[in-house]
């Protein structure tokens, strides 16, 4: 451990504001600065399939984030993101086609309905807690994914629903490149409400319960109400993201929303760290990139192994699988305790301590 | 109301239930004397009639001696999953155990999709699948077949923890590992016997339903219904699985009942265990037999 937390030399934090600024220091802030004005300009030189990447991880990523509130912060395992992730892409459709409220605005609300949702779902959560809780989230997966195949005012039944580009005041939003910047407003502001949540009280007193939810109830933290409040919360984040990729994609359909979303959800945050906001987004950008990768290998060894060929859906399944053992066992803390070490091992180069 | 369709699907759910009770019963044992939830307990089952089909059908083998391979087999593959991947998260939080489990089984589940195919595939036949009549209840066969090994299964488990030297220690281990490990058992060795016999008795599981049935990926659904069964009978009862088992086979049945009588909602077979499991983690989070653990501070 030794190492990772040392502070920059130079940096002498005096209050309490100091030390629990979003940003450590001024160039993590400069270079978060830096790489969002370069995503600004990225549509203009980004091949399609890059763009196409880039919206992938916004989407997810944001779902990540919500999901690592609910695992990585407040302890709580939930089997059952996808579903909500599948909820917030039905409901902003369901909004947009019904009332005709601008999809942009739809999004938003389909958000709201879906920590609605998150906040039913939760209630189990304010009386049982680990293994318990993660076998209820299991059974609330099958019962939403059961829903959307039959709730056909809502979800257009086994036929899916059709969902409008985004558009606001005429302007529609179709093509990759527009709908990059909307991906990556959510996603900056996705970000910025979950890393300031973490500096907040509430924040503090989901880690409380994570860490140790008999002392925090001592402390006098409501254990249901923050129980409850971080399912809300991450089912938020799952619904934005879930409205992104239905409107992304033009059509939703319940088949898209299985338990395997859910694990490759918990995949991305295990990967990326537990308990780190920036860590989801590292997870996300690993398991999206890694069937892409997987298609690139087996491109090359298909002229040898033809076995490769055919069962590359099988691979793509299996790597994930394999990645989520091999993290646990190699790395357990994640692609961002990793960062850490990396980034802290330079600040002492030649030196080890 | 139709006595005769009701009568057959209780009988059904109790065949299926005994099933369960059993696939219940290898995750019973492994959590107990592990302390790992098992999510890859329906690959367990999947796996082992897969490599038993392909011992009779691509091998040729004779049915008694490939289903002994199919054993051993199993037996090496739950003492090599134990101690290359489950020993090193000993001591880990439970999120990562969790985690882990469901790592293996979409891995497993790919592997054998990818090695076996998607499509379901006859079983050769063994036993003539004949319909015979018990008390005026069409039963085929196989079906009975599968009730009585289901039986014969839960019989060998109770005598195995009552009277064996290994059933014992594992007892003593899933009480208290310390006070097992200063009396002289390895603990090593029984948590690596835990997951070989579960292996091996979801494996005969596998081949039964497989018999039946035909071999698919469907294999796999049966480990996800294990929830139900087990949270129902409670985490750690042998007996609350075998309960819990049966009792949720019938209840598939009986809401595939009113189903197909009243409410024609469809489907509601498959999801109406998993509204009962969340009222009983509403009400009776420790199931019907289940030990209440007590948090001292």
């Amino acid at each position: 451990m030794a190492g990772h937390n040392q502070m920059k030399c130079g940096q002498f934090r005096t209050t309490y504001e100091q030390d629990n600024t979003i940003f450590p220091t001024p160039l993590a802030r400069g270079v978060a600065i830096g790489s969002i004005i370069f995503l600004l300009f990225a549509p203009l030189f980004a091949g399609p399939y890059f763009l196409n990447l880039a919206i992938q991880i916004g989407y997810y990523g944001i779902a990540a984030l919500g999901l690592n509130i609910l695992v990585g912060f407040t302890g709580q395992i939930s089997l059952g993101h996808s579903a909500f992730f599948g909820f917030g892409a039905f409901a902003s459709a369901w909004i947009n086609n019904t009332t005709g409220i601008p999809v942009f605005f739809s999004i938003p609300l389909a958000g709201l309905m879906t920590l609605a949702v998150g906040l039913i779902v939760g209630i189990p959560a304010g009386r049982i807690k680990g293994l318990y809780l993660a076998i209820a989230t299991l059974a609330s997966q099958f019962i939403l994914e059961d829903f959307f195949s039959r709730a056909e005012w809502f979800s257009g039944g086994t036929y899916g629903a059709m969902s409008n580009p985004v558009s606001i005041f005429g302007y529609v939003f179709d093509s990759d490149q527009s709908f990059f910047y909307i991906v990556l407003f959510w996603l900056v502001l996705s970000y910025v409400l979950g890393a300031n949540l973490m500096r907040s009280r509430d924040g503090r007193a989901f880690v409380a319960v994570r860490d140790h939810y008999l002392s925090a109830e001592i402390m006098g933290i409501n254990l249901t109400k923050y129980r409850v409040m971080s399912f809300g919360i991450s089912s938020f984040f799952a619904g934005i993201g879930g409205a992104l990729f239905g409107h992304y994609l033009g059509f939703v359909s319940a088949e898209g929303f299985t338990i395997l979303l859910s694990i490759q959800f918990l995949a991305m945050i295990i990967i990326g760290g537990l308990g780190s906001v920036m860590g989801s987004l590292m997870g996300c950008v690993f398991m999206v990139l890694l069937p892409e990768l997987m298609e690139f290998g087996a491109g090359g060894l298909k002229d040898v192994f033809p076995a490769f060929g055919y069962g590359l859906t099988y691979l793509k399944e299996m790597a994930i699988g394999i990645a989520i053992i091999m993290f646990l066992i190699f790395e357990p803390d994640g692609l961002a305790h990793r960062w850490k070490m990396t980034k802290s091992y330079w600040k002492l180069y030649p030196f080890s301590y | 109301m139709k006595w005769e369709l009701f009568t057959q699907l209780m009988v059904n759910g109790l065949i299926v239930g005994m099933l369960y009770g059993v696939v219940a019963m290898c995750f019973v044992l492994i959590y107990k004397s592990t302390q790992v939830v098992n999510f890859a307990q329906g690959e367990f089952l999947l796996i082992g009639a897969w490599v038993c089909w392909a011992f009779l059908v691509e091998f040729q083998l004779p049915f008694w001696l490939g289903f002994l391979l199919t054993l051993g087999f199993m037996m090496i593959f739950g003492i090599v999953l134990q101690v290359v991947v489950l020993r090193p998260m000993i001591g880990e939080p439970i999120i990562s155990v969790i985690m882990l489990t469901i790592g293996l089984s979409i891995t497993f589940q790919a592997l054998m999709n990818w090695m076996f195919g998607v499509f379901a595939k006859p079983f050769p036949q063994v036993f003539d699948t004949e319909t015979i009549s018990i008390f005026g209840l069409n039963v085929q066969t196989a079906y009975m077949m599968s009730l009585v090994i289901s039986i014969v299964i839960m019989i060998a488990f109770y005598y195995f923890f009552k009277y064996s030297k290994m059933g014992l220690a594992m007892r003593a281990t899933a009480f208290d590992q310390q006070v097992a490990q200063s009396l002289g058992i390895s603990v090593k060795n029984v948590f690596a016997m835990a997951w070989a016999i579960s292996a091996m008795v979801s494996a005969l599981a596998g081949v039964v339903v497989g018999m039946v049935n035909g071999v698919s990926q469907a294999l796999a659904t049966i480990g996800i219904k294990v929830f139900p069964a087990v949270i129902l009978g409670g985490l750690d009862s042998i007996i609350g699985a075998i309960v819990g088992g049966v009792l949720i086979g019938v209840l598939e049945n009986l809401a595939e009942y009113f189903d197909s009588q009243w409410l024609h909602v469809g489907n509601l077979y498959s999801i109406a265990p998993f509204y009962v499991l969340i009222i009983i983690l509403m009400i009776k989070p420790y199931g019907l037999f289940g030990t209440k653990d007590i948090e001292r501070i």
